[in-house]
């Protein structure tokens, strides 16, 4: 009784822009409602991402995501509707009720999700799941495993506030949980970010000597609920399924690692071999994490991009939706005379250090906005270029909580960086190195 | 995790540790074996650091002679003392997250049948009673309304044995353990009640000192898994030494529970007895015509 159940409500009714245009009628004859994704046909990755003649389409990033999950063979997948929630994962439901997706239910929340993901990859079959914001967070116990135990599948976070009080809005502190798991982490800038980064991190997380699972961020409303132009692949193709024996490491086989960890005598004792094992198998996890740069450089085309940096004074370093508010800014400064670059970081694991470093040389000024309070990517760039660049790191504007980000702003911090005169005394940023100016912070406080 | 797995490659069997070899050649793979016949075939899970007299210890290597397909079974487990012994078995083992096991047995089971369609891969979860009814409730329970087709097993000690001997949700009421210095405030709770509310298709309760039921319990369990609903197996694995019990009277103890506590018990759908009787041929599912049709 259940299963047929299942079938009638397998298609969403809402439906969703693109294949609910129009409105179904009442047809005579059964149609099949797997026909269309029956004929899709395999197709290289590199034919996929590279020779496939592409259309144009105007689209939200959930719908985004949702059409690259339809050419990306996907097995299975888990949904579950978090506060704050995007369409993705019910979009998602669509593509199963029309078959491009085999296997998909609502979980009873992230912690299950999430490891049932990790079930199902070691089942060695394709898996995607989205979440956002306090979801990531419940979720992140299994996550943090799947590298460790090897399993490859893409996740999606649509990045939301996670601090109390409760906020649904913007903000992308959840980036900084995700960064040290040992799972490769992209950051889309826009819906064609969010596209191309899930489809191509399919085949990164699947390559033999990677064999990790791959989180593609963006920053949540700005990217999931807006539209924006993506260029597509007809929908008759698709990439080459998963296959499981071309893993670097069989999952589920008692007498390998990583299932071997658990049963060999010493990692269950307190001793140094127990110590030496896992300390071995975090270095290879990391390993793996660093190999993965081939593939990224292959694919996507380099782990950043550089707009207009040589012979620039400053460069404006950003990922996500900070990207595309500093390409504006990088414009308006340029109608100042203002010689400014753009580096845009899309993989924030592995990071572009010597990307960086090379690119960082000569500039007098990095300023690097971010949609949080903490400023977790400042602190990576610093990190990456000490040493290498004499360069002042101007670590903001930042904005957070759902605060949107003036694209003023952004020249704000890179004028003043330069000249030394500041538009506003309110400490929407910080000098990285050097002590925190108390002065504006007192003002600051004043006015609250 | 099939057959051919658990084979020599051709020309290496004479490089093989001797284990090994035995465990090919005597081992329960594509054979039929049964709990009477212990001590006359190599049995996959024999060696373990488990704690002497250990009646958990025995529950499970009753289970793994038990499982109807041992070279296509896959266990989940969690935390806990289950685990250690589980993981030595010469069958693979997932162990993941703190209370993650019917999650991950769901994803698992569902992608099994991805790949493999109708050739079954049994997904058997063995886990605590603390790992199941605490830390793995809503995972478990939600496992069990979703109607996912695996076997869950509780290894009930009534104790959190592996973290020293701590109140779980499955002690009495009353007990004094450790985080119950005044003894336990409220009543063992009822997983068994809760799984038959969830939907499981097969719930049984059983204690080890039975191989010949824990056996046919096992069978049930998975087999229905296979193709009707969730299973649930709760059984009696005394802690003797949290509850201090000698190790020459643990099986007395598991008696004397089973009289108090955990009298065998068996809850099957009239979808899974059908299934048994013609998939299975067991014969005390086959309908009696006159007195089904006017219950009926």
């Amino acid at each position: 009784m259940s299963e047929s159940l299942e079938t009638a409500v397998k298609t969403n009714p809402q439906g969703d822009p693109i294949t609910s245009v129009a409105a179904p009628k009442p047809a005579a004859v059964q149609k099949d409602p797997h026909a269309e994704a029956k004929k899709q046909r395999v197709v290289t990755p590199e034919y996929m991402f590279f020779e496939a003649p592409r259309t144009r389409e105007f689209i939200t990033g959930s719908e985004a995501a949702k059409e690259a999950v339809r050419r990306s063979n996907v097995d299975l997948s888990i949904a579950y509707p978090i506060t704050p929630q995007s369409e993705t994962m019910q979009l998602i439901g669509v593509l199963y009720g029309e078959g491009y997706v085999k296997e998909y239910y609502r979980g009873e929340e992230e912690y299950g999700v999430m490891s049932a993901i990790a079930g199902a990859s070691r089942a060695g079959v394709r898996c995607f799941t989205a979440t956002a914001g306090p979801g990531t967070l419940r979720g992140l116990e299994p996550i943090a495993s799947w590298p460790g135990h090897r399993l490859p599948a893409v996740a999606m976070f649509t990045c939301r506030v996670v601090n109390a009080p409760l906020a649904i809005q913007p903000d992308n502190i959840e980036i900084s949980y995700l960064l040290n798991c040992g799972m490769i982490v992209f950051h889309a800038e826009n819906q064609q970010d969010m596209f191309d980064f899930i489809m191509k991190g399919f085949i990164i997380s699947e390559m033999n000597d990677v064999t990790l699972p791959v989180g593609v961020c963006c920053d949540g409303f700005f990217v999931t609920h807006a539209r924006g132009y993506v260029h597509m692949q007809e929908k008759g193709i698709k990439l080459p399924p998963r296959e499981a024996w071309r893993g670097a490491v069989p999952v589920l086989d008692a007498e390998n690692p990583p299932a071997r960890l658990s049963r060999d005598a010493p990692v269950q004792k307190s001793n140094f071999m127990a110590y030496n094992i896992h300390a071995v198998w975090q270095q290879e996890v990391w390993a793996a994490v660093e190999r993965s740069r081939k593939y990224i450089n292959k694919l996507m085309g380099g782990l950043c991009t550089a707009e207009n940096v040589e012979n620039a004074d400053a460069v404006i370093v950003a990922s996500g939706s900070a990207a595309a508010q500093s390409r504006e800014a990088v414009r308006l400064c340029a109608e100042k005379n203002i010689k400014v670059g753009l580096i845009k970081i899309r993989s924030l694991r592995p990071f572009p250090t010597q990307e960086l470093r090379q690119l960082c040389k000569n500039v007098k000024l990095i300023v690097i906005p971010e949609f949080n309070y903490v400023g977790w990517l400042a602190k990576d760039v610093a990190t990456a270029i000490y040493g290498h660049s004499k360069a002042k790191i101007i670590a903001g504007p930042h904005v957070y909580g759902g605060q949107s980000m003036p694209v003023e702003l952004i020249v704000d911090e890179v004028e003043s960086g330069l000249t030394g005169k500041k538009s506003t005394n309110v400490p929407l940023s910080a000098i990285m190195g050097t002590d925190v100016d108390q002065a504006a912070v007192a003002h600051f406080m004043q006015n609250i | 995790m099939s057959l051919d797995y658990v084979k020599f490659s051709p020309g290496f069997e004479k490089f093989m540790p001797k284990e090994y070899r035995d465990m090919v050649e005597h081992g329960p793979f594509g054979k039929k074996v049964s709990v009477s016949q212990m001590g006359s075939f190599k049995e996959i899970l024999e060696e373990h650091p488990m704690c002497a007299g250990c009646a958990m210890t025995l529950f499970i290597r009753l289970s793994m002679i038990s499982f109807p397909n041992p070279e296509d079974t896959i266990t989940v487990g969690t935390a806990g003392c289950g685990r250690l012994a589980i993981s030595q078995a010469a069958i693979p083992f997932v162990y993941g997250n703190y209370g993650d096991q019917n999650g991950v047995a769901s994803g698992l089971s569902r992608g099994l049948r991805l790949r493999f369609g109708d050739k079954p891969k049994d997904v058997v979860v063995m886990v605590g009673d603390g790992g199941m009814a605490d830390i793995g409730f809503s995972a478990t329970l939600h496992s069990w309304f979703r109607k996912e087709k695996f076997t869950t097993i509780m290894l009930d000690n009534e104790v959190y044995g592996n973290t020293g001997g701590q109140e779980s949700g499955m002690t009495n009421r009353g007990a004094v353990l450790k985080m119950a210095p005044l003894g336990k405030k409220f009543e063992k709770m009822d997983m068994v009640g809760m799984a038959k509310i969830a939907g499981c298709a097969y719930v049984a309760t059983v204690v080890p000192n039975n191989p010949r039921r824990v056996e046919t319990v096992i069978k049930k369990a998975v087999l229905i898994a296979r193709e009707v609903g969730p299973a649930y197996i709760q059984a009696y694995t005394s802690c003797n030494i949290e509850y201090a019990i000698p190790t020459d009277k643990v099986m007395e103890d598991a008696k004397n529970v089973e009289g108090d506590r955990y009298q065998f018990s068996e809850y099957i759908t009239d979808d899974a007895k059908q299934y048994l009787a013609e998939r299975y041929g067991y014969k005390e599912f086959l309908p009696k015509p006159a007195a089904a049709v006017t219950k009926a």
